[in-house]
């Protein structure tokens, strides 16, 4: 086995993780893929801000107004320095899927924007290239910005292993390409792309790359610094904190010459009835009032799992992961829709068992108390490409023990055994 | 277990053994339905004899894919509707839907109207299996409109 696993005690911090479902089971939760579970500390920083400090951040001049402010902003420096980025480049939206639209729009906003939006702008001939392991919301907002704009769509297609077929690179990403919109790590596959050789082609051509970062961020270390992309963007809530709150982080420069997506108060300069001008980013892009609480929330995840060490969390998941592999494969008639082995390749276990529709098994799983994805889990192509409709997804995290794997293999022998296939 | 509950053996019997499964003509109506949700899939197929509310469903056949309660709900509906006039077995249809919504309470479901179907009672609890349960049902009422749309 590779990677260390971290300490069971860490458990005791999540409090929903106590509880027993379907008849007083345990509860073993493996779609931290989906929605991550919350620890205490996550709790109270909301509970405190509106116990102590609610108010609306960057208004009035009263005095809770300003603890929320510092609040606030206090919390876009911890998420910052989690990704080893400045506070100023930290756009703090509802989640992963707002993020990229906020892209999306900035480009087709740009052109009839100033001519510092120049290279946001896409037409017919422009390509945007994306992959076909993308979830739907780093896909769907790229095919209607094409729409809109009359740009073409192209796109990596998957090797039979769940790697991404990089064959085509120089072909597929080349002078009409403006922006190249992949993930850091499939939903589905677990799948991790040599993102660094994708970036250094991009950029080679002038392209711009996006990175879908809901399933890497809150796994892996990562630093945008070396990352080799343009904008990042994920979820809160998959990473311990709230729903409600995500993050697009982009490049200064390029935040400076983007037009806004959603506009209204806060992200103002000076307002006329005839016209208005708007603020620098990050405040360019967060109309409204933001999400206060749930920025402190997430502020408060991300300082946990510094505390952890997200080298740490990653050796944990990847030993899980190979576990995971190596339980669910000695079960006849049991695939792994995804790379075979733990390498490059995060902790998203997606698999198919003979004869039982993945509906059925997750049934089975979930009346012993085992609570997996089943579906197709917003990435419908991906499914289509191997054929299957569906598959059972387990997917883990900080809190996930051995144990937890080994009720996983035992259930699906279960379902076998229900539904009489082995 | 409650899983027997579920997964009673008059719904695994049709679901391994799918009556009227297959497309076949004539066909006046067809509809082609997907649970979003989980990725299901039905095109079904109506031929009907006779005009308006008192034609006769004279056949009812269908692809589809999708979990066992998917399948087994589309196979017990073909065989609940068939030979029934478009009328009986919209009814029938309304029955089955009172059924999936009454989330197990109203658990007294009438045998002489559902026949096989009566056994998805258990499904009702399960709020997020409903939608499998529905889905032949649903394609059925869409392609039997366009039938009848076509008759008119």
């Amino acid at each position: 086995m590779t990677g260390t696993l971290l300490p069971e005690e860490l458990k005791k911090d999540f409090p929903l993780l106590r509880r027993t479902v379907r008849g007083g089971r345990p509860l073993v939760y493996l779609d931290s893929g989906a929605t991550s579970q919350k620890p205490v500390q996550v709790l109270d920083a909301e509970r405190e801000f509106y116990e102590r400090h609610n108010a609306a951040p960057h208004r009035g001049a009263h005095l809770l107004s300003e603890e929320a402010t510092e609040a606030y902003e206090d919390a876009r420096a911890s998420i910052a320095r989690f990704i080893g980025a400045v506070p100023g480049e930290i756009v703090l939206t509802k989640n992963a899927t707002e993020g990229i639209n906020l892209v999306a729009y900035a480009m087709s906003n740009a052109a009839t924007a100033g001519p510092e939006a120049e290279r946001f702008r896409v037409g017919p001939g422009d390509e945007i290239v994306v992959t076909e392991m993308e979830h739907h919301a780093n896909l769907v907002p790229w095919q209607e910005l094409c729409r809109r704009t009359g740009a073409t769509l192209r796109w990596f297609g998957i090797t039979d292993d769940g790697r991404l077929d990089l064959d085509g690179l120089d072909d597929l990403v080349n002078e009409r390409t403006k922006l190249v919109a992949l993930t850091h790590q499939s939903n589905v596959l677990g799948t991790v792309p040599p993102v660094q050789r994708i970036a250094d082609r991009a950029h080679a051509v002038g392209a711009l790359v996006l990175l879908d970062g809901a399933q890497s961020v809150p796994h892996q270390p990562v630093d945008v610094a070396s990352l080799g992309a343009d904008f990042l963007a994920f979820s809160g809530h998959k990473m311990l904190g709230p729903t409600g709150i995500g993050v697009l982080w982009g490049r200064r420069e390029l935040l400076e010459a983007m037009p806004p997506f959603i506009t209204g108060g806060s992200m103002i300069e000076v307002v006329h009835m005839e016209n208005t001008t708007f603020m620098p980013p990050p405040q360019r892009f967060e109309a409204g009032v933001p999400m206060t609480a749930q920025a402190i929330g997430l502020g408060a995840a991300c300082d946990y799992l510094a505390a952890i060490g997200m080298d740490r969390v990653q050796a944990h998941e990847e030993a899980l992961t190979a576990y995971a592999l190596e339980r669910l494969t000695e079960i006849p008639g049991v695939r792994i829709i995804g790379p075979g082995t733990s390498e490059a390749r995060g902790g998203a276990v997606s698999f198919t068992v003979e004869d039982i529709h993945p509906h059925d098994v997750g049934q089975v799983l979930d009346e012993l108390g085992v609570e997996v994805r089943v579906g197709h889990h917003c990435a419908w192509p991906i499914c289509r490409r191997f054929g299957i409709p569906a598959t059972t997804r387990a997917t883990f995290y900080v809190y996930n023990t051995l144990a937890d794997l080994d009720a996983l293999a035992d259930g699906v022998r279960q379902a076998q055994k229900f539904f009489g296939t082995a | 277990m409650q899983l027997e509950a579920m997964y009673q053996e008059v719904i695994l019997d049709h679901y391994r053994n799918p009556h009227n499964k297959g497309l076949r003509e004539p066909f006046e109506g067809e509809a082609h339905h997907v649970n979003p949700t989980c990725g299901d899939e039905v095109t079904l197929r109506v031929h009907l004899d006779g005009e308006g509310q008192d034609a006769t469903v004279a056949d009812v056949s269908y692809d589809a894919m999708g979990c066992s309660i998917s399948q087994a709900s589309a196979s017990v509906m073909t065989d609940l509707v068939i030979g029934k006039s478009v009328k009986e077995a919209m009814a029938v249809g309304e029955e089955f839907l009172a059924l999936m919504q009454s989330r197990g309470r109203d658990t007294e479901p009438d045998e002489d109207v559902l026949e096989d179907a009566v056994a998805f009672v258990g499904v009702s609890k399960y709020p997020a299996r409903i939608k499998c349960a529905l889905l032949a049902w649903m394609a059925w009422k869409d392609a039997t409109a366009r039938a009848l749309g076509e008759a008119s």
